[in-house]
């Protein structure tokens, strides 16, 4: 059996909303191996945002425990999350969020940049990763000036730039055309196949279909498989 | 992240926001322009009247008479001639009046005096003789005019041994005296000298109210300033009645009132300079709230709060420091032009040049922590939901 790269047990989340304790994550026990591909699907509301922040680190849990890559960043302070972020984890949004006065290079270059990597190292490694999402010729170009597909390739490029542990995908298609939603998840299973561990968030089952396993979350409960 | 990335990543900000940018600028660009104009202005001012002051001499003492109750008469002025340290003294009566030869007509200020007003303010002969003491003991209607009043009424000819009419009178010209440029808004060179004698009979005074002396050497200048009091004390009782002031006195009242306009307009200039770092913070508030998103996607990306604040900081004291860079430049560009249409002495420091420049970036990074802080302290959660 492959090496667990993520290990939630018993975590729970809860937020006052109106005075009213919403149970955003109710004991929630996740594992998933390094390689994988696994997909979680829930209606909004379900909680799986609050489940992207937290297993992103965006986000602490109120109790339980939770593993990345081996080391417990469920007590962890503020900069050390930022720090792991940094080097574990690459994020993929549904509206790309790229940085809109840098060029498609700068934006790869950005996790880099944060990590402290010499200049010249740093533009040959996102050179690379522009290259391997299939964008060598638009290094230069901003993101105004690319279609949603190729800023969606920038942004995967920027998640690869800082060799994490996982992909972390929220809605990667959301924005986008059937067609270029396609050729993103056909990216995006490509790179799984070459041993990069996915994690993608959608409430869209067809781009679901594509992970090799699909969790589903309910009203902050999880259960395996599609039961939506 | 190093710093250098940092300022980079500030001056690509700037640049794409021009027209933001230099509306930032233009408070600390103000102030800092107006410290050193002013400060080059005043400081030029201040050495002029130094310069000027230097010029009369520095053995000059020069007495004021306020009482006109009891006259001060020549008899007692030789009594203050034999004082110690006096070498010489010279009474003055001053009062404009009009000139007139030909059909050129102009007036000019009328200086009575004695022979040796001469030496005691320095002044040469150019052509012809300076007043003597005959003149003055028989009351004659001679006059030595000032170069700039020789050539107003006699043009390129020599006026010498030629009448010029004053108020009236003619009176003969004996002598030119040499170009000495001006004192403090007085020029000795659009003026005339008469005899003392001859001045009170046209001002129709009898007695005299203000003289110079000389002290014999600049050491014994307050030596003879006690020996002149202790004369006037002998007349005048109360010693508010008269004043004794050497050039130095006047030099340190001179200085007194500049450098208390200087402080005055330099403090303003602070103030605007301050007023400036409040427009920088105002800006970076309001830069900060527009890039909350771009700082969410940062944090997420793997920014600390140490880079975000150090971002903002770099920021705002890139910011600061090209407004004060422009600022200077525009100060010393104002000055020298103030220089050239004003004709005033200005006086460039360097360090007081320096000091207004890294004011300015102290005032941004001050004014840039708490926009920085703010901006740090954003959750990434939070700032990613924002649009």
């Amino acid at each position: 059996m492959t090496e667990a790269i993520i290990t939630m047990k018993a975590v729970e989340k809860t937020y006052q909303l109106g005075g009213q304790v919403v149970h955003a994550l109710n004991r929630i026990h996740l594992t998933i191996e390094e390689g994988a591909f696994v997909s979680i699907v829930g209606p909004s509301g379900s909680g799986k945002s609050t489940l992207m922040n937290i297993i992103g680190c965006l986000d602490k849990p109120d109790s339980g425990s939770y593993v990345l890559g081996g080391s417990a960043v469920d007590r962890l302070k503020d900069r050390d999350l930022a720090e792991i972020r940094n080097q574990k984890i690459g994020f993929i949004f549904q509206n790309f969020n790229l940085l809109g006065k840098m060029t498609a290079l700068e934006n790869v270059e950005l996790p880099l940049i944060y990590r402290g990597v010499k200049t010249k190292e740093r533009k040959a490694r996102a050179r690379e990763c522009l290259e391997a999402v299939g964008l060598k010729e638009r290094a230069a170009h901003r993101p105004n000036q690319l279609s949603g597909g190729q800023q969606q390739r920038v942004a995967i490029a920027r998640a690869l730039a800082g060799q994490p542990q996982i992909l972390l995908a929220d809605e990667p298609t959301g924005a986008l055309d059937s067609k270029t939603s396609d050729d993103i998840m056909a990216l995006l299973t490509a790179l799984n196949h070459q041993g990069r561990t996915i994690v993608l968030i959608t409430h869209d089952l067809e781009v679901a279909r594509k992970a090799t396993r699909t969790v589903s979350i309910r009203d902050g409960k999880l259960q395996e498989g599609e039961h939506i | 992240m190093n710093v250098f990335t940092s300022i980079k990543m500030a001056v690509r900000n700037i640049q794409g926001n021009k027209l933001r940018s230099f509306l930032t600028m233009l408070g600390i660009i103000i102030g800092v322009g107006s410290v050193i104009a002013l400060l080059a202005i005043g400081q030029g001012s201040s050495k002029s009247v130094a310069d000027s002051v230097n010029s009369l001499g520095t053995n000059l003492i020069t007495v004021n008479i306020t009482n006109t109750d009891t006259y001060f008469t020549m008899d007692q002025l030789k009594q203050v001639k034999q004082a110690t340290g006096v070498k010489h003294v010279a009474p003055v009566l001053s009062g404009r009046n009009t000139f007139q030869k030909g059909s050129t007509s102009t007036t000019a200020s009328v200086t009575g005096t004695t022979s040796s007003y001469l030496s005691i303010r320095q002044m040469t002969v150019k052509e012809g003789r300076f007043i003597s003491s005959l003149d003055e003991k028989f009351r004659q209607k001679v006059v030595v005019l000032g170069s700039d009043l020789a050539t107003t009424l006699f043009e390129n000819q020599s006026p010498i041994d030629k009448y010029v009419r004053i108020d009236g009178a003619n009176y003969l010209v004996v002598g030119v005296l040499n170009s000495k440029g001006g004192s403090m808004g007085t020029s000795s060179d659009d003026a005339a000298f008469l005899p003392y004698s001859t001045a009170q009979r046209l001002q129709q005074t009898t007695y005299i109210t203000q003289f110079y002396a000389q002290a014999e050497n600049q050491q014994s200048v307050n030596l003879a300033m006690a020996a002149i009091s202790r004369v006037m004390s002998e007349t005048y009782s109360d010693s508010d009645d008269y004043s004794v002031v050497n050039q130095q006195d006047v030099m340190e009242a001179m200085r007194a009132v500049t450098d208390s306009m200087t402080m005055l307009l330099t403090g303003i200039a602070g103030i605007s300079l301050l007023v400036g770092g409040i427009g920088i913070m105002n800006i970076m508030l309001v830069s900060v709230t527009e890039r909350t998103r771009e700082i969410g996607i940062r944090k997420a990306i793997g920014a600390k709060r140490r880079d975000i604040m150090l971002q903002f900081l770099i920021e705002s004291a890139v910011l600061s420091m090209l407004g004060g860079l422009c600022g200077a430049a525009i100060g010393v560009l104002t000055a020298k032009v103030y220089e050239l249409t004003a004709g005033a002495t200005i006086v460039f420091s360097l360090p007081i040049m320096t000091a207004a420049f890294l004011f300015s970036a102290i005032v941004g990074i001050i004014f840039g922590v708490f926009p920085a802080y703010k901006a740090s302290k954003l959750k990434p959660i939070d700032a990613l939901r924002t649009e």
